[in-house]
């Protein structure tokens, strides 16, 4: 199913397909923002007019483990020309995890005028879509953004941890053998220092990659979702959750998913993930 | 995290090598601190990248030749030169697989024709000298893997009679 209002979710609005990015190029009112893991992939070709935003540079405080504050904020959209009128679409690679990463920060700011390209940048590049490597220069906005607000979107350790002791949904998207404890890091990525395996107590195992359609990197269908998050693993839209995983990329996707397209009332990204809990003195732990 | 900490002169004790064309290309890098300057030199190698040519190989690509943990589904293949010298090729199917071009472009420059005795020696910390602040998290360990993976057809070759 290739429309995505028909796809049943509770908010079709924040997902916008390659061909509606692609109609929408020179509308000014459009912001496009690539965010990547890979640091020399904008560089290297990006969708025209596309700016870059980088999730350790410009998004994470240089000294701090933290976001930017509000006057980082506000320089970032001025950077970018982007004004609260700016509706800012954002796709990336690793299947949009930076791209969700991303709008997941900007909603800290509440700046709701915020979407994500479908698929992300491997299915535009499948489409064989124009890229280019020149870098779009937009004038300077005076962008008066919000203090940063966290309480909504996001979970810190205290939080995690009397969700946890209340028995509420936790939701841990990694992959299964770091759910496991068998192994401390993704398959293929380094040790970031985790000196303890397994997951935080009651949490359930829903790895990232089931929202998605594995040939295109699409989200699947409310339908499909609802089978997975709710039938089969017992989640309630209406109960607060907590999604986590290493450092909180792979539970921005997870998040995205649960609140705008299964439509959870009460969803927060535990970023602290897998490097704060599992390096934590005294806290529980299950494998 | 792709950021790494310690100081240059460290570095280059840690990774010299005694292949002067891959040590000329470090010491190049090890020039440009500036991320940017370096992205641009990537890029540039990765522009520059050959694949394999169908003499050597072709599609479907065979396992063996397979790189394990490079992301980017990378493949090498080491010819040995009656004089002990090797030569590479590389295969990179991800259309994204910048980093890797980029790197295999810099290992057929500054390895090929190199003998495989010295080759077989080379350094996977190579890669944190090239790369620096432009690896990423998952890019690291698949770089690494594609030196890893050299050196291995390297020392085999070498302990293989021409």
């Amino acid at each position: 199913m290739s429309n995505i209002e028909d796809r049943g979710y509770a908010h079709p609005e924040v997902l916008v397909s390659t061909e509606w990015v692609a109609q929408h190029l020179n509308d000014p009112s459009i912001r496009l923002i690539e965010s990547n893991e890979d640091t020399l992939l904008y560089a290297s070709g990006h969708i025209p007019g596309s700016v870059n935003v980088d999730w350790t540079s410009d998004l994470n405080d240089q000294i701090r483990r933290d976001y930017i504050t509000r006057e980082g904020f506000e320089q970032l959209m001025s950077r970018i020309g982007a004004t609260k009128d700016t509706t800012v679409v954002f796709y990336g690679d690793k299947n949009n995890w930076w791209a969700c990463y991303a709008f997941w920060v900007f909603q800290l700011f509440g700046h709701t005028n915020a979407r994500v390209m479908d698929g992300g940048r491997v299915k535009w590049e499948k489409e064989q879509r124009a890229l280019t490597r020149d870098v779009p220069s937009y004038a300077k906005s005076a962008y008066k953004a919000e203090e940063r607000s966290d309480a909504k979107h996001r979970a810190f350790r205290d939080d995690v941890m009397a969700h946890m002791q209340a028995k509420r949904q936790l939701v841990d998207v990694r992959s299964p053998d770091e759910y496991a404890g068998t192994r401390l890091h993704m398959p293929d990525y380094p040790n970031e220092g985790a000196l303890r395996g397994g997951h935080i107590p009651g949490a359930k195992s829903v790895p990232w990659a089931r929202a998605i359609n594995p040939d295109n990197g699409t989200f699947k269908t409310a339908d499909e979702l609802k089978k997975i998050y709710c039938d089969e693993k017992q989640l309630s839209p209406s109960q607060p959750t907590i999604a986590y995983c290493r450092i909180g990329e792979r539970s921005s996707h997870t998040w995205f998913a649960l609140r705008y397209l299964l439509g959870f009332e009460n969803v927060r990204n535990y970023d602290g993930s897998w490097t704060e809990w599992g390096n934590m003195v005294g806290v529980p732990i299950e494998k | 995290m792709g950021e790494h900490g310690g100081s240059a002169d460290r570095e280059v004790n840690e990774t010299m090598t005694s292949l002067p064309k891959l040590e000329a290309t470090l010491e190049m890098f090890d020039a440009f601190p500036d991320p940017a300057d370096r992205t641009n030199m990537l890029l540039s190698y990765a522009d520059q990248f050959r694949e394999v040519p169908p003499e050597v190989a072709t599609r479907p690509f065979p396992e063996n030749h397979h790189i394990p943990q490079c992301e980017s589904d990378a493949y090498v293949w080491a010819l040995k030169n009656p004089d002990g010298t090797l030569r590479l090729h590389f295969a990179v199917e991800n259309p994204s697989g910048v980093s890797a071009k980029a790197l295999a472009t810099i290992l057929d420059r500054t390895l090929s024709g190199q003998p495989a005795v010295e080759i077989a020696k080379v350094n996977c910390d190579i890669v944190e000298r090239i790369f620096r602040r432009n690896i990423s998290m998952g890019k690291g360990m698949g770089l690494m893997a594609m030196v890893d993976a050299v050196r291995a057809l390297a020392k085999r070759a070498a302990a293989t009679p021409a």
